[in-house]
Protein backbone atom coordinates (compact mmCIF):
# COMPACT_ATOMS: atom_id res chain seq x y z
CA UNK A 1 0.00 0.00 0.00
CA UNK A 2 2.39 2.64 0.94
CA UNK A 3 5.30 1.38 -2.25
CA UNK A 4 1.50 2.62 -4.06
CA UNK A 5 1.26 5.52 -2.44
CA UNK A 6 4.70 6.67 -2.71
CA UNK A 7 5.18 5.66 -6.42
CA UNK A 8 2.34 7.71 -7.09
CA UNK A 9 3.30 10.99 -5.24
CA UNK A 10 7.11 9.99 -7.39
CA UNK A 11 4.76 9.44 -10.53
CA UNK A 12 3.08 13.07 -9.36
CA UNK A 13 6.68 14.75 -9.19
CA UNK A 14 7.70 13.37 -12.27
CA UNK A 15 5.02 14.91 -14.32
CA UNK A 16 5.05 18.04 -12.82
CA UNK A 17 7.91 19.55 -15.10
CA UNK A 18 6.15 17.78 -17.99
CA UNK A 19 2.85 19.81 -17.25
CA UNK A 20 4.41 23.21 -16.91
CA UNK A 21 6.46 22.26 -20.36
CA UNK A 22 2.91 21.79 -21.85
CA UNK A 23 0.96 25.36 -20.60
CA UNK A 24 2.09 28.03 -22.53
CA UNK A 25 2.36 31.72 -20.51
CA UNK A 26 -0.63 33.95 -20.37
CA UNK A 27 -0.67 36.01 -23.38
CA UNK A 28 -1.38 39.81 -22.75
CA UNK A 29 -5.49 40.85 -23.91
CA UNK A 30 -5.04 42.74 -27.41
CA UNK A 31 -9.22 43.34 -27.68
CA UNK A 32 -12.12 41.91 -25.12
CA UNK A 33 -14.55 39.69 -26.56
CA UNK A 34 -17.88 38.71 -25.20
CA UNK A 35 -18.26 35.36 -23.41
CA UNK A 36 -21.27 34.66 -25.20
CA UNK A 37 -19.37 35.36 -28.63
CA UNK A 38 -16.88 32.32 -28.01
CA UNK A 39 -17.10 29.68 -29.94
CA UNK A 40 -18.70 26.60 -27.46
CA UNK A 41 -15.05 24.64 -26.89
CA UNK A 42 -13.74 28.11 -25.38
CA UNK A 43 -16.42 28.52 -23.35
CA UNK A 44 -14.77 27.40 -19.71
CA UNK A 45 -18.05 26.25 -17.47
CA UNK A 46 -17.29 26.61 -13.45
CA UNK A 47 -19.54 24.21 -12.39
CA UNK A 48 -17.09 20.69 -13.73
CA UNK A 49 -13.96 22.14 -12.17
CA UNK A 50 -16.08 23.04 -8.71
CA UNK A 51 -17.50 19.49 -8.55
CA UNK A 52 -14.34 17.97 -9.65
CA UNK A 53 -12.51 19.86 -6.56
CA UNK A 54 -15.14 18.76 -3.93
CA UNK A 55 -14.96 15.39 -5.25
CA UNK A 56 -11.43 14.94 -5.15
CA UNK A 57 -11.29 16.68 -1.50
CA UNK A 58 -13.68 14.19 -0.19
CA UNK A 59 -12.40 10.81 -2.34
CA UNK A 60 -8.44 12.12 -1.11
CA UNK A 61 -9.61 12.37 2.86
CA UNK A 62 -12.24 8.93 2.51
CA UNK A 63 -9.58 7.38 1.12
CA UNK A 64 -6.65 8.24 3.56
CA UNK A 65 -9.63 7.27 6.15
CA UNK A 66 -9.74 3.47 4.73
CA UNK A 67 -5.80 3.63 4.78
CA UNK A 68 -5.43 4.38 8.45
CA UNK A 69 -8.09 2.28 8.98
CA UNK A 70 -6.95 -1.00 6.87
CA UNK A 71 -3.18 -0.55 8.44
CA UNK A 72 -4.56 -0.44 11.86
CA UNK A 73 -6.48 -3.39 11.54
CA UNK A 74 -3.21 -5.42 9.97
CA UNK A 75 -1.02 -3.94 12.82
CA UNK A 76 -3.98 -5.28 15.05
CA UNK A 77 -3.61 -8.48 13.97
CA UNK A 78 -0.10 -8.96 13.86
CA UNK A 79 0.26 -7.36 17.39
CA UNK A 80 -2.77 -9.96 18.92
CA UNK A 81 -0.40 -12.99 16.56
CA UNK A 82 2.95 -11.59 18.33
CA UNK A 83 1.32 -11.66 21.55
CA UNK A 84 0.10 -15.17 21.75
CA UNK A 85 3.53 -16.35 20.31
CA UNK A 86 5.08 -14.67 23.38
CA UNK A 87 2.95 -16.27 25.74
CA UNK A 88 3.55 -19.30 24.33
CA UNK A 89 7.30 -18.90 24.56
CA UNK A 90 6.99 -18.02 27.77
CA UNK A 91 5.25 -21.34 29.00
CA UNK A 92 7.49 -23.60 27.31
CA UNK B 1 -8.49 5.70 22.09
CA UNK B 2 -9.47 8.84 24.43
CA UNK B 3 -12.93 9.49 25.37
CA UNK B 4 -13.50 12.63 23.26
CA UNK B 5 -12.30 10.71 20.03
CA UNK B 6 -15.67 9.17 18.91
CA UNK B 7 -17.99 12.09 19.67
CA UNK B 8 -15.23 14.58 18.06
CA UNK B 9 -15.08 12.05 15.01
CA UNK B 10 -19.05 11.95 14.47
CA UNK B 11 -19.38 16.08 14.68
CA UNK B 12 -16.35 16.49 12.11
CA UNK B 13 -18.47 13.73 9.99
CA UNK B 14 -21.48 15.63 10.01
CA UNK B 15 -19.53 19.34 9.86
CA UNK B 16 -18.53 17.82 6.47
CA UNK B 17 -21.81 16.72 5.69
CA UNK B 18 -23.64 20.05 6.49
CA UNK B 19 -20.68 22.14 4.83
CA UNK B 20 -21.56 21.84 1.40
CA UNK B 21 -25.18 23.47 2.14
CA UNK B 22 -23.71 26.17 3.73
CA UNK B 23 -21.07 26.52 0.44
CA UNK B 24 -24.26 26.30 -1.59
CA UNK B 25 -26.35 29.24 0.24
CA UNK B 26 -23.23 31.66 0.29
CA UNK B 27 -23.24 34.41 -2.17
CA UNK B 28 -21.42 34.65 -5.32
CA UNK B 29 -18.23 36.51 -5.51
CA UNK B 30 -19.05 39.40 -8.05
CA UNK B 31 -15.89 38.41 -10.09
CA UNK B 32 -15.12 34.80 -10.26
CA UNK B 33 -18.70 33.41 -9.47
CA UNK B 34 -19.45 29.92 -9.08
CA UNK B 35 -15.61 28.50 -9.40
CA UNK B 36 -14.78 30.51 -6.08
CA UNK B 37 -16.97 28.42 -3.97
CA UNK B 38 -12.97 26.07 -4.55
CA UNK B 39 -12.10 28.69 -1.87
CA UNK B 40 -14.34 27.13 1.32
CA UNK B 41 -12.49 23.65 1.22
CA UNK B 42 -8.86 25.10 -0.71
CA UNK B 43 -8.05 27.74 2.07
CA UNK B 44 -8.96 25.51 5.33
CA UNK B 45 -7.18 22.41 3.15
CA UNK B 46 -3.66 24.94 2.95
CA UNK B 47 -4.68 26.75 6.68
CA UNK B 48 -4.46 22.17 8.32
CA UNK B 49 -1.23 21.70 5.73
CA UNK B 50 0.54 24.82 7.31
CA UNK B 51 -0.43 23.54 11.15
CA UNK B 52 -0.17 20.03 10.18
CA UNK B 53 3.96 21.22 9.25
CA UNK B 54 4.36 23.20 12.59
CA UNK B 55 3.11 20.14 14.80
CA UNK B 56 5.80 17.60 12.66
CA UNK B 57 8.28 20.50 13.21
CA UNK B 58 7.95 21.37 16.86
CA UNK B 59 7.37 17.67 17.96
CA UNK B 60 10.39 16.80 15.50
CA UNK B 61 12.70 19.39 17.52
CA UNK B 62 11.11 17.47 20.86
CA UNK B 63 12.40 14.43 19.32
CA UNK B 64 15.71 15.53 18.09
CA UNK B 65 17.20 17.52 21.10
CA UNK B 66 14.67 15.80 24.02
CA UNK B 67 15.06 12.49 22.95
CA UNK B 68 11.25 11.97 23.34
CA UNK B 69 10.06 9.11 21.28
CA UNK B 70 6.59 9.73 21.21
CA UNK B 71 7.22 13.53 20.03
CA UNK B 72 8.74 11.64 17.16
CA UNK B 73 5.31 9.68 16.10
CA UNK B 74 3.14 12.28 16.72
CA UNK B 75 6.04 14.01 14.28
CA UNK B 76 5.61 11.11 11.54
CA UNK B 77 2.23 11.17 11.88
CA UNK B 78 1.61 14.79 11.28
CA UNK B 79 3.97 14.89 8.12
CA UNK B 80 1.75 11.87 6.27
CA UNK B 81 -1.58 14.70 7.31
CA UNK B 82 0.60 17.57 5.87
CA UNK B 83 1.57 15.24 2.65
CA UNK B 84 -2.62 14.48 2.66
CA UNK B 85 -3.54 17.93 3.15
CA UNK B 86 -0.95 19.53 0.48
CA UNK B 87 -2.04 17.65 -1.97
CA UNK B 88 -5.63 18.62 -1.59
CA UNK B 89 -4.24 22.18 -1.46
CA UNK B 90 -2.15 21.35 -4.85
CA UNK B 91 -5.06 20.39 -6.50
CA UNK B 92 -7.96 22.28 -5.59
CA UNK B 93 -5.76 25.55 -6.25
CA UNK B 94 -5.24 24.18 -10.06
CA UNK B 95 -9.27 23.84 -10.14
CA UNK B 96 -9.69 27.26 -8.91
CA UNK B 97 -6.83 28.50 -11.35
CA UNK B 98 -7.85 27.43 -14.42
CA UNK B 99 -11.03 29.50 -14.25
CA UNK B 100 -9.98 32.51 -12.72
CA UNK B 101 -6.55 32.87 -14.03
CA UNK B 102 -6.60 31.04 -17.51
CA UNK B 103 -3.90 28.79 -16.60
CA UNK B 104 -3.60 25.39 -14.39
CA UNK B 105 -0.62 26.85 -12.84
CA UNK B 106 1.61 29.88 -12.23
CA UNK B 107 5.34 29.30 -11.40
CA UNK B 108 4.38 32.39 -8.80
CA UNK B 109 6.37 32.39 -5.45
CA UNK B 110 2.53 31.08 -3.16
CA UNK B 111 2.32 28.13 -5.48
CA UNK B 112 5.88 27.48 -5.88
CA UNK B 113 6.86 27.75 -2.32
CA UNK B 114 3.53 25.76 -1.22
CA UNK B 115 5.00 22.74 -3.85
CA UNK B 116 8.76 22.94 -2.29
CA UNK B 117 7.09 22.79 1.35
CA UNK B 118 4.82 20.19 -0.03
CA UNK B 119 8.00 18.33 -1.32
CA UNK B 120 9.98 18.60 2.01
CA UNK B 121 6.90 16.36 3.69
CA UNK B 122 7.29 13.82 0.62
CA UNK B 123 10.94 13.40 1.28
CA UNK B 124 10.38 13.14 5.24
CA UNK B 125 8.08 10.45 4.93
CA UNK B 126 10.50 8.59 2.11
CA UNK B 127 13.54 9.02 4.16
CA UNK B 128 11.80 7.60 6.87
CA UNK B 129 10.91 4.87 4.83
CA UNK B 130 13.91 4.05 2.77
CA UNK B 131 16.64 5.60 4.85
CA UNK B 132 17.42 2.53 6.95
CA UNK B 133 18.71 2.83 10.98
CA UNK B 134 19.26 6.41 12.17
CA UNK B 135 16.43 7.91 9.54
CA UNK B 136 14.34 9.39 12.11
CA UNK B 137 16.79 12.06 12.81
CA UNK B 138 17.61 13.32 9.59
CA UNK B 139 14.11 13.11 8.87
CA UNK B 140 13.59 15.04 12.09
CA UNK B 141 16.17 17.73 10.35
CA UNK B 142 14.06 17.80 7.32
CA UNK B 143 11.00 18.86 9.18
CA UNK B 144 12.61 21.33 10.67
CA UNK B 145 13.02 23.02 7.43
CA UNK B 146 9.47 22.00 6.28
CA UNK B 147 8.12 24.27 9.36
CA UNK B 148 10.44 26.56 8.75
CA UNK B 149 8.97 27.31 5.57
CA UNK B 150 5.74 27.67 6.80
CA UNK B 151 5.65 31.53 7.45
CA UNK B 152 8.02 32.09 4.00
CA UNK B 153 4.63 30.92 2.54
CA UNK B 154 1.94 32.40 4.39
CA UNK B 155 3.36 35.65 3.99
CA UNK B 156 4.54 35.94 0.16
CA UNK B 157 1.86 36.67 -0.96
CA UNK B 158 2.43 40.10 0.43
CA UNK B 159 5.73 40.74 -0.49
CA UNK B 160 6.36 39.26 -3.83
CA UNK B 161 4.04 40.42 -6.97
CA UNK B 162 1.56 37.49 -7.47
CA UNK B 163 -1.83 36.91 -8.89
CA UNK B 164 -2.52 35.04 -5.97
CA UNK B 165 -5.02 36.83 -3.34
CA UNK B 166 -2.94 38.41 -0.50
CA UNK B 167 -3.76 37.41 2.73
CA UNK B 168 -6.04 40.50 3.68
CA UNK B 169 -8.84 38.88 2.04
CA UNK B 170 -9.57 35.81 5.13
CA UNK B 171 -10.08 38.87 7.66
CA UNK B 172 -11.98 40.82 5.35
CA UNK B 173 -14.48 38.28 4.09
CA UNK B 174 -18.73 39.73 4.78
CA UNK B 175 -20.36 37.57 7.17
CA UNK B 176 -22.43 36.08 4.18
CA UNK B 177 -18.96 34.55 3.33
CA UNK B 178 -16.73 34.41 6.75
CA UNK B 179 -19.59 31.99 8.34
CA UNK B 180 -19.03 29.19 5.44
CA UNK B 181 -15.55 29.90 5.56
CA UNK B 182 -14.93 29.65 9.12
CA UNK B 183 -17.33 26.61 9.85
CA UNK B 184 -15.44 24.58 7.49
CA UNK B 185 -11.66 25.68 8.66
CA UNK B 186 -13.06 24.35 11.99
CA UNK B 187 -14.32 21.27 10.22
CA UNK B 188 -10.57 20.15 8.48
CA UNK B 189 -8.86 20.92 11.52
CA UNK B 190 -11.30 18.68 13.48
CA UNK B 191 -10.35 16.29 11.05
CA UNK B 192 -6.82 16.99 11.55
CA UNK B 193 -7.46 16.00 15.62
CA UNK B 194 -9.24 13.38 14.90
CA UNK B 195 -6.85 11.62 11.93
CA UNK B 196 -3.24 12.42 14.38
CA UNK B 197 -5.04 10.68 16.77
CA UNK B 198 -5.35 7.83 14.93
CA UNK B 199 -2.39 7.85 12.66
CA UNK B 200 -0.62 8.28 16.07
CA UNK B 201 -2.08 4.68 17.29
CA UNK B 202 -0.94 3.48 14.67
CA UNK B 203 2.53 4.42 15.15
CA UNK B 204 2.13 3.61 18.89
CA UNK B 205 0.89 -0.51 17.95
CA UNK B 206 3.81 -0.42 15.52
CA UNK B 207 6.44 0.67 18.63
CA UNK B 208 4.75 -2.47 20.21
CA UNK B 209 5.08 -5.25 17.64
CA UNK B 210 8.68 -4.30 17.30
CA UNK B 211 9.16 -4.55 21.05
CA UNK B 212 7.40 -8.14 20.80
CA UNK B 213 9.81 -8.96 17.90
CA UNK B 214 13.07 -8.51 19.68
CA UNK B 215 11.43 -10.24 22.79
CA UNK B 216 10.55 -12.79 20.67
CA UNK B 217 13.86 -13.34 19.22
CA UNK B 218 15.72 -12.83 22.69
Amino acid sequence: MNRQLFGALLLVLSLAPVAHAQQPPPQPQDEFVPVSELPPQDQLPSAPLLIGAYAFVWLALGGYVLSVARRLNTVQRELERLDTDVKKGSRA
Amino acid sequence: MPKWFAPAAAVCFLMFVASPVLIANAPYEATMGLVQKIFYYHVPSAMTFFVAALVCGINSWRYLFGKNLHADRIAASAAELAVVFGVITLVTGPLWARKSWGVWWQWDVRLTSSLMMWMIFVAYLLVRKYGGAGSEKLAAGLALFGMANVPFVYVSVNYWRTIHPPTTVVPTLPVSMGGPFWFCLAAFLLLFVVLLQLRVRLERQRAQVDTLYLALED
